[in-house]
């Protein structure tokens, strides 16, 4: 029923998902700690600048991605100075354009999970002898992780559905950069509607099954406690 | 052992602006000095400056050691301190003995050479009741119970001082009146224990030392705390509080 196209261009959404989830979890973590820490300018700039991946089109991002990265472009320069290979067409491409996508909705769950916990359990750790990273560590960390597996579930969730920013920055070139999304993009260019069909639907059962997920991690509603008042 | 502290604070007022207060006092190395003033005196604000929590200007010294003056502030987690807060803010994803273990893991890093004494936790928590509480989650524990592992877990940290702030103001009168000999047993440490409260029966009951904060009302510069009472076992018992 799949074909061998089919099937690389699930393992090539699964690898890029992947991938991204582990980068944006990386750099979302200590991102969004350090703006849940306050409200200075130099946080608002870069919480704003964090999230317009979410209202920017994305063919908007992955066009300016492409001019930069490319051969005329700022870092492209760079590149071709340092001997590298340059990213636009390239599975690296691919993660660097979706990383910048993706870290919003990997930084916002934690940011708010950060901000809902506050300074009291910091506050509480440095009266017992732990430093910032220690409170972080195993103060802040360990409470966290509902929002960590949510951020992840986010994040993959969403690199899988990525078409616009992957387009452009990929250019759709098969066993390469032609992930889940173009290849149905392709069957249905070439009128092959039935095989557009398999993949399509396997993308709603597991979106199905992400918001699933997702309804489970929810932080619980107030139980009546054991304790007594 | 005692504490030497030239502290100018300054902390914001609800109706705007900003209170500035001295402190400027000598504290005992032992038994407890109360605090008390009324609402918005800056009470916790002085706790706080005084744990590092929150800035201040001055010198402060603890046991001969410097925390803080202008050129220098040693930041919360190097101060060999403990602290109690209104609300006992136990680690909810630890047990009791974890929680405690907490402070003990760490505490012993921040002390200094000032010869502070090495407190029996095991004694400790004999005296403080919660031996059967220790695999519990602070979830399950009442509010009193959650005040006595807080008071532990400072405890346990090994501290050259220790910081109550109110720790009785969220718990109603029978849980305060289970708690109160735990704290009357405080005395007899051999540190210092600065206690915070507006509340008279508290402070009648548990001052050796009083310092009584004038209130909040005046702008700019409201005068040093008066240290008044009289110290355990010195002179005629009784306890006199100063009217501001």
């Amino acid at each position: 029923m799949l074909t061998s196209e089919d099937l690389s261009a699930i393992r090539l959404s699964v690898e890029l998902a992947t991938t991204t989830t582990c980068f944006t979890l990386l750099l979302g973590a200590p991102l969004a700690w350090w703006l849940s820490r306050g409200e200075t300018w130099g946080r608002r700039f870069f919480g704003a600048v964090v999230t317009m991946p979410m209202v920017l089109p994305p063919t908007v991002l992955g066009f300016y991605l492409l001019v930069f990265l490319g051969p005329n472009g700022p870092l492209g320069r760079l590149f071709g100075a340092l001997g590298l290979r340059l990213l636009p067409f390239t599975f690296s491409g691919l993660v660097v354009a979706s990383v910048i996508f993706t870290l919003p909705f990997v930084v916002q769950p934690l940011q708010n999970a950060f901000e809902a916990l506050g300074e009291s359990p910091l506050e509480a750790a440095a009266t017992l002898g732990a430093g910032p990273v220690d409170a972080f560590m195993t103060v802040i960390l360990p409470q966290a992780r509902p929002a960590f597996l949510t951020a992840a579930v986010m994040g993959f969730a969403h690199t899988i559905g990525e078409f616009g920013v992957v387009l452009m920055i990929g250019g759709n070139i098969p066993e390469v950069t032609r992930v889940l999304s173009m290849q149905i993009y392709v069957y249905v260019e070439g009128l092959e509607y039935g095989r557009a069909h398999v993949l399509a639907a396997g993308l709603v059962v597991f979106s199905i099954a992400t918001m699933l997920a997702l309804q489970f991690l929810k932080p619980e509603r107030e139980k009546p406690k054991r304790g007594r008042p | 052992m005692t504490i030497e502290s030239n502290l100018q604070l300054s902390y914001p007022m609800p109706g705007g602006g900003r209170l500035k207060f001295s402190f400027q006092l000598s504290l005992p190395g032992r038994g407890i000095t109360a605090v008390t003033g009324p609402s918005g005196a800056g009470k916790t604000t002085l706790l706080r400056c005084l744990a590092g929590l929150e800035r201040s200007t001055g010198r402060l010294s603890v046991n001969g050691r410097l925390w803080q003056d202008d050129h220098f502030f040693l930041p919360t987690h190097r101060r060999p301190l403990g602290y109690v807060f209104q609300e006992a803010r136990l680690f909810p994803h630890l047990t009791v003995s974890q929680n405690l273990a907490y402070g003990t893991k760490r505490g012993t890093r921040r002390r200094g050479g000032g010869g502070a004494a090495s407190l029996d936790l095991s004694h400790f928590l004999t005296i403080l009741g919660i031996n059967h509480l220790l695999e519990r989650r602070p979830e399950n524990l009442s509010g009193g119970e959650r005040q006595r592992v807080a008071l532990a877990r400072a405890l346990a940290a090994g501290p050259e001082v220790l910081l109550l702030d109110e720790p009785l103001a969220a718990l109603d009168q029978s849980r305060k009146e289970e708690i109160m000999p735990y704290l009357e047993s405080l005395r007899e440490l051999t540190l210092p224990v600065i206690y915070v409260s507006h509340a008279r029966d508290e402070i009648e009951r548990l001052a050796d030392t009083l310092v009584t904060l004038a209130g909040p009302g005046c702008p700019a510069q409201v005068n040093s705390a008066q240290s008044l009472g009289l110290q355990h076992g010195h002179g005629p018992q009784g306890k006199e509080a100063v009217a501001a």
